[in-house]
């Protein structure tokens, strides 16, 4: 669903307009769980959003929403960008798998581990995804190397020791995988940043360096929204609050 | 933005003879897979997602419904009205079939080599050098051990004989691989080098892959998005995670919620 440009609101990456979200269990007899209703917000270039509140009202579903891993069941959710504007709640998949790919990230609170992939490569797949260009074998090669450098880099800036790189990250601890996942979700500039508690089991040194890299993405003209319960954090990197009560 | 697709099926029904209830083993399906995407079939045991794949591949002719493929010279055929000279050149060229169990989808009497060298002779193709050059860079590819080329199949494991399976449909580059449970009946140290396998050399290879699999993992890894079926129905499709996540159908629930988590 495209709509007029003239009419978004100065700079909005993202406008969400009357979202609402409910849980049908039907193995608990079609028990409704009404989880969203009527949610409303708007995101600019290089601003930060907080969702606070306390656990259970719906702020990680909202980013699922948004991802896409979870359905929309009404309202509007527009992803404004350079090529026009797509209606994230109507999209197709094939949209939102492009999209995913180019313009929003996600980092999630837990990382979904791939057997057999390195941490390293966890991370430079990300960059290979990006651009998904038929190569030959040495380009391919080529583009694999120049994929691992910036991991590396990132990595290292997230002070994840290099003993670690080359092992698949199921058998890392809570902080070691939720860095990997950091280095997943920034490695690829993005339009919309979504983040889920980035920092929940991270040390202070490693907190810094995930505000700094919000920092660096907003002043790069990505929209972010992230849910952080570590105030510190937050008065760090939002520019508004949206209070989930 | 969205391309056009590859491979669409409407309204496919088939109903096998003197089937007891005279429900239809594939019931009014309907899909449409896109080039360079991977789509799962997930569903249990006699849901009708080897069925729909049989069908689709032409190995069974269905009794209603509509199957379109769009080739590499872009032009759509109907799947269902091929001669068979024309079916036999399209699975052996544009099209991969990867079986569950490679026997069936094996020379078994002749060498590893050979196996992955046949689709390419039966493209035309006659220089041994060439040819034997094409099985090593295959066998490197698919992780098989290179000193085994001239080795026939019976004497490899269940993995290796996969991935030669693999191998062989991957050589002449096809554009669309159905895959019938490529991993089940494998140990599960085995299964994940497999997946992984696949996962690579499908997004290498840009390949656009219909993967029929009772394993929700499997989908998970594979699959951008993953189609369920139960009784021969389609009863929800979209994208993976979504599907997986925030299932809708009571059945998918289901499905989802008896998986046992590691």
């Amino acid at each position: 669903m495209k709509r007029d440009a003239m009419s978004q609101a100065s700079n909005a990456v993202l406008e969400v307009h009357g979202l609402s979200k409910r849980f049908t269990m039907h193995l608990r007899g079609a028990l409704e769980l009404p989880v969203l209703d009527q949610v409303s917000l708007d995101v600019s270039a290089g601003e930060c959003i907080a969702l606070a509140g306390p656990s259970g009202r719906g702020k990680s579903t909202l980013l699922k929403c948004l991802y896409g891993s979870y359905g929309i069941d009404s309202g509007r959710v527009w992803l404004h960008g350079d090529d026009g504007t797509i209606d994230l709640a109507s999209a197709s998949a094939q949209d939102v798998l492009s999209l995913r790919r180019r313009a929003v990230s996600y980092v999630s609170q837990f990382l979904r581990v791939v057997p057999r992939v390195s941490a390293l490569d966890v991370v430079a797949q990300r960059i290979l995804e990006a651009d998904p260009a038929v190569l030959d074998d040495e380009a391919y090669a080529q583009a694999f190397e120049q994929a691992r450098a910036a991991a590396r880099a990132l990595l290292a800036r997230l002070n994840l020791p290099s003993t670690l790189w080359d092992l698949p990250p199921a058998t890392f601890s809570g902080g070691e995988q939720q860095r990997v996942n950091i280095a997943r979700g920034f490695v690829v500039p993005s339009r919309l940043l979504l983040l889920d508690e980035p920092t929940a089991s991270l040390d202070l040194v490693n907190r810094d360096v995930v505000v700094s890299l919000i920092h660096e993405a907003k002043a790069n003209g990505t929209a972010v929204i992230g849910i952080f319960h570590d105030p510190a954090v937050r008065d760090a990197v939002a520019t508004r609050t949206i209070p989930f009560e | 933005m969205s391309p056009q697709p590859l491979l669409t099926v409407d309204g496919l029904t088939h109903r096998f003879a003197g089937a007891r209830d005279g429900r239809p083993a594939v019931g009014d399906a309907s899909l449409a897979l896109y080039p360079a995407e991977v789509v799962a079939i997930v569903g249990e045991s006699g849901s009708g997602k080897s069925t729909l794949l049989n069908c689709i591949a032409g190995r069974i002719a269905p009794g209603h419904g509509d199957i379109r493929y769009r080739d590499a010279d872009d032009r759509w055929l109907d799947v269902r009205t091929l001669s068979e000279r024309e079916r036999r050149t399209l699975s052996r060229t544009e099209w991969g079939f990867v079986e569950q169990n490679a026997v069936d989808g094996l020379r078994m009497g002749v060498s590893a080599g050979a196996n992955i060298g046949e689709r390419l002779m039966g493209q035309g193709q006659r220089h041994y050098g060439r040819l034997r050059e094409q099985a090593y860079d295959w066998m490197n590819r698919v992780e098989l051990d290179t000193d085994r080329i001239d080795d026939l199949p019976h004497g490899f494991s269940g993995g290796m004989r996969q991935r030669l399976q693999i191998a062989r449909n991957l050589v002449t580059q096809p554009r669309l691989v159905l895959m019938d449970e490529p991993t089940s009946g494998l140990d599960v140290s085995v299964q994940a080098r497999l997946l992984d396998l696949i996962r690579t050399l499908v997004s290498r290879m840009h390949l656009s892959a219909l993967i029929v699999t009772h394993d929700l993992g499997v989908a998970r890894l594979l699959a951008h998005r993953t189609l369920v079926m139960r009784e021969g129905r389609i009863v929800e499709q979209g994208l993976t995670d979504r599907v997986l996540d925030d299932p809708q159908h009571a059945y998918t629930q289901l499905l989802v919620s008896s998986v046992v988590m590691p």
